[in-house]
C-alpha cells in the first residue's frame, strides 16, 4: 500500500478509512460494531468466543480483588474484555422533589408526572415497553414502587461493558507502525499481520485507548513479540460471517454491521433510552467528528466514559505529528547552526 | 473514585446545591499529597465553568475504572533511552568531527569520527535487541512511512549511518602507519566528503527521537512535544562535547566546549519551559526513579557547563566537566523515559487533562 496520496484530513477530522487507504469504489461498507452496554449483562460469551475462533491463548485468568472482572483488561491475549462495576447508591440529594420511592440520581427521571411518552407504560410506576424489556429495566429505578428488591440488597447497581479494539478512523497504532504491519483492511478495520511485525512496540504506546499489545507469552504459543489485537474477525468478514463476540451475544449488546448505519441505530436507541428516563445513556466513539475521527466500533454509555475504563476525549497523536515534525526540524537547523557557530572566532 | 464521575452528569443534577462552605473541607479530604499546587495550578482556568461540580472538586480528582491504567506504557526496555543518549552523542560526534576535519583540528577530528561510529554501533545493537522479533529488523525498511516516527528515523539513520562509517574508516586509515594505494588510499581519502555528509545528516539523528516519543499517547512523552526537541538536541551538544572534552586535548576543543556549554544551556531552559508547558503531565518527571534521574541530570548538566565555561582550558576540569555532561545527557534520556512510562501507567495522567481540556474547551471536534 503506497502512502503517496495525503488527503486533507490524513493527520486527523471525518474521513472514509478505507478509501483513504486506496481501496476502490466496489470496496465493502465499512463494518463495525455498536455495543449497548445498557443491555449486557456480563456473561463474556463475546470473549470466550473470541479465544476460540481467534485462538487466543487464555493465560492470566484471575480475580482482580475489585469486581467480578477475571479478564482485567484488554490485551494481546485478551480481544474482548468485560469489564465489570459495581457502583453504590449515592448519599440521597438533598433537592427532594417528594415523589414516593425517588430513584438515586444515576437512573434518574422516572417519568413522574403522567406525561409519559410511552402508551404501554401509561400510569405505570415504571415504564414497561415488551418490546424492549431490557432497557425498560434499566430506568426502573432500585428501591423504587414498581422495584421488586428490598433496597438493601439493591443499593448499588452493575454496569457491565464489553470492551474491545475501537478500529478508529485515524488509528494512531497503524499510523506510526514503521513495518507495514498494521494495516487498513477492505472493511475500514484495522488488522495486524502478523508475518510483518517485527515486534517494535510502537504502536502499543500509541495507541489513545491502551488496546494493542506485544504478545508475552505463553512460551511456545504462536505470534509470542509480535502485535495482538481484534481483528474485527477478518477472515469471517471475507466470508461473509458475523464476528464471533457478536455473534455470540445472547443480548445482542455486541452488534454488527456497516458503521452508518449501526450509528443510526445508536442514536434511536440512546433517544429511547433518554424517552425512558434514563438520561445518562449517552454514546462514545460514534461522532465523525471526534478526537479519532469517530471509532468503527462504539459503545453506549451509562456513565462518564472513564468509569468504563476509556478515555474522556482521546485524540490521536498524529494531530499533533505536523507540528512534532516542525518543531524537530527547527531543533536539528539550531543543532547545525550551533555547531557551526562553536567553531568561528580563532584557534588558540 | 467513582464519585466525580457520576457528580459530573449535569443534565441529571439539579443546579440549586451551593457549594460555599462545602468546597474547603472537600479540598482538603480529597486532596492527594503530591503535586496538588501545580494540579491547581495547571487547571486554574477551568474552575467554575462547570458549574458546581467543578468548584467544589479540586482537579486532581478523577474517576477511573478501579484505578487500572488506560493507556499501555511501551513495551521496551533501557535500551531504548539507552539508544536515545547514544544517538544524540553519535549526532553530535559527526558534527564536531566535520568541524575539527575542515580547521585541522586532527584529535577532535579523530575522537569525533570514531565516537559517533561508536555510538551508532552501540544504537543499532539496542535498537535491534529491543524488536519482539529481533530477526525482522529488514522489516523496518520494506516502507517509508512519514506518518510513523520510527520509520523515518530508520530512514534517517540508514542515510547517516554509511557516511558516519565512511568517515570512521578513513580516520582508521590513517591511524595505520605507511602509505595507502587504490581502494585504499580512495577510503582515506573520501573521509572528508562523507564526514561532512554525516554531519550535515546528524541533527535529524539528534531530533527525530524526540517526536519518537512524542507522537505517542503516552501523557508524559506526548505533552512534551513542543520542547522535547530543542531539549534532545541541547542534550546531544552537551554530551557530544563533553566527549570531545574527555578524549582530546584543550588546545582542538575550543568548539566543543562552546558547543557543550551551548547544549547544556539549551537543555536546562528548555526542560523548564516544557514543564511548565505539560500541566499535570510533568508530574512524573519529579516523581520516583524519574525524579531522582532529572535531578541528577540537571546537577550534572548544570555543573559541567559552569566546569567548562570557568575551567575549560585546564585538562583536568575539561575532562570532568565533560564526563558530567555526558552523564547529565544519560540521565535526562532515561528520565524522561520513565516519566512516560509511570504516566502511562497510572490513568490520572489520562484522564485529568482530557478532563480539563473539556471543562476548558469542550470535547476535541474537527472545525467543520
Amino acid at each position: 500500500m503506497t502512502e503517496a496520496r495525503i488527503s486533507p484530513n490524513a493527520f486527523w477530522g471525518p474521513l472514509d478509512p478505507s478509501a483513504d487507504a486506496g481501496y476502490d469504489d466496489d470496496r465493502p461498507k465499512r463494518k463495525g460494531f455498536f455495543t449497548d452496554t445498557s443491555i449486557c449483562i456480563g456473561c463474556k460469551a463475546c470473549e470466550v468466543a473470541c479465544k476460540e475462533w481467534n485462538d487466543v491463548p487464555s493465560d492470566h485468568f484471575d480475580m482482580t480483588g475489585t469486581s467480578y472482572d477475571n479478564s482485567h483488561s484488554l490485551n494481546a491475549n485478551q480481544w474482548r474484555h468485560v469489564a465489570f462495576i459495581e457502583q453504590p447508591v449515592r448519599p440521597k440529594q438533598t433537592v427532594d422533589l417528594g415523589m414516593p420511592g425517588r430513584a438515586p440520581a444515576y437512573v434518574p427521571g422516572l417519568p413522574a408526572t403522567g406525561a409519559d411518552p410511552d402508551p404501554v407504560g401509561a400510569g405505570a410506576p415504571a415504564p414497561i415497553d415488551t418490546s424492549d424489556l431490557l432497557g425498560s429495566m434499566l430506568a426502573e429505578a432500585p428501591g423504587s414502587d414498581g422495584g421488586s428488591a428490598s433496597a438493601d440488597s439493591m443499593d448499588f447497581r452493575w454496569l457491565m461493558s464489553s470492551d474491545v479494539c475501537k478500529h478508529c478512523t485515524h488509528a494512531a497504532c497503524l499510523d506510526v507502525c514503521p513495518t507495514g504491519s498494521l494495516m487498513r483492511s477492505e472493511f475500514g478495520t484495522v488488522v495486524v499481520q502478523d508475518d510483518i511485525c517485527n515486534g517494535c512496540g510502537y504502536c502499543v504506546a500509541a495507541c489513545p485507548y491502551g488496546v494493542i499489545e506485544r504478545r508475552r507469552g505463553p512460551d511456545g504459543h504462536k505470534n509470542v513479540g509480535i502485535a495482538q489485537k481484534c481483528t474485527l474477525c477478518y477472515d469471517r468478514l471475507t466470508a461473509g460471517q458475523t464476528p464471533a463476540c457478536a455473534q455470540s451475544c445472547p443480548t445482542q449488546s455486541i452488534q454488527f454491521g456497516d458503521v452508518e448505519e449501526l450509528r443510526e441505530r445508536a442514536e434511536a436507541r440512546v433517544a429511547k433510552l433518554h424517552e425512558a428516563g434514563v438520561m445518562d445513556a449517552r454514546l462514545y466513539g460514534n461522532d465523525p467528528n471526534d478526537g479519532v475521527g469517530g471509532t468503527g466500533a462504539f459503545f453506549l454509555l451509562l456513565d462518564e466514559p472513564e468509569v468504563y475504563g476509556f478515555p474522556p476525549d482521546p485524540v490521536v497523536t498524529t494531530k499533533d505529528l505536523p507540528e512534532m515534525a516542525r518543531k524537530a526540524a527547527t531543533a536539528a537547523g539550531v543543532l547545525l547552526l550551533g555547531a557551526a557557530v562553536s567553531f568561528l572566532g580563532r584557534k588558540p | 473514585m467513582t464519585g466525580v464521575g457520576r457528580d459530573g452528569q449535569q443534565s441529571s443534577t439539579p443546579q440549586t446545591e451551593a457549594p460555599t462552605d462545602q468546597t474547603d473541607s472537600a479540598s482538603a479530604l480529597r486532596h492527594p499529597t503530591g503535586g496538588s499546587d501545580r494540579l491547581r495550578r495547571g487547571g486554574g482556568r477551568g474552575r467554575g465553568r462547570k458549574g458546581k461540580v467543578e468548584s467544589v472538586v479540586p482537579e486532581a480528582e478523577f474517576t477511573s475504572y478501579y484505578g487500572r491504567p488506560i493507556v499501555k506504557p511501551s513495551p521496551w526496555e533501557h535500551d531504548i533511552p539507552a539508544y536515545l543518549f547514544a544517538g544524540g552523542v553519535a549526532a553530535g560526534s559527526s558534527l564536531l568531527a566535520a568541524g575539527a576535519d575542515l580547521t585541522d583540528r586532527p584529535s577532535m577530528r579523530r575522537s569525533g569520527r570514531l565516537g559517533a561510529i561508536a555510538a551508532l554501533t552501540f544504537s543499532m545493537v539496542a535498537l535491534v535487541h529491543d524488536l519482539g522479533k529481533p530477526s525482522r529488523f529488514l522489516n523496518m525498511l520494506r516502507v517509508a512511512k512519514p506518518t510513523s516516527p520510527m520509520s523515518v528515523g530508520t530512514w534517517i539513520l540508514s542515510f547517516y549511518g554509511p557516511f558516519a562509517g565512511a568517515a570512521a574508516a578513513s580516520e582508521v586509515l590513517s591511524m595505520l602507519p605507511g602509505e595507502r594505494k587504490g581502494v585504499l588510499r580512495l577510503a582515506e581519502v573520501a573521509g572528508r566528503p562523507a564526514g561532512v555528509v554525516a554531519a550535515v545528516a546528524a541533527p535529524a539523528v539528534a531530533s527525530y527521537t524526540a517526536v519518537l516519543l512524542s507522537d505517542t499517547a503516552t501523557p508524559s512523552w506526548h505533552e512534551a512535544f513542543r520542547e522535547l526537541p530543542f531539549v534532545f538536541v541541547g542534550s546531544a551538544a552537551a554530551a557530544s562535547g563533553g566527549l570531545a572534552m574527555v578524549t582530546s586535548p584543550v588546545a582542538e576543543t575550543g568548539p566543543a566546549r562552546r558547543l557543550a556549554a551551548g547544549g547544556a544551556l539549551l537543555e536546562l531552559v528548555m526542560e523548564q519551559r516544557m514543564e511548565r508547558s505539560m500541566g499535570v503531565t510533568a508530574e512524573p518527571l519529579h516523581h520516583g526513579h524519574a525524579g531522582t534521574l532529572m535531578k541528577a541530570a540537571k546537577a550534572l548538566t548544570a555543573a559541567g557547563a559552569v566546569g567548562t565555561l570557568l575551567g575549560g582550558r585546564s585538562r583536568a576540569v575539561a575532562a570532568l566537566s565533560g564526563a558530567a555532561m555526558m552523564a547529565g545527557s544519560a540521565c535526562l534520556r532515561f528520565g524522561v523515559f520513565e516519566a512516560g512510562q509511570e504516566s502511562a501507567k497510572d490513568p490520572k495522567y489520562v484522564v485529568v487533562p482530557q478532563r480539563q481540556r473539556l471543562a476548558e474547551h469542550g470535547p476535541t471536534r474537527f472545525p467543520a
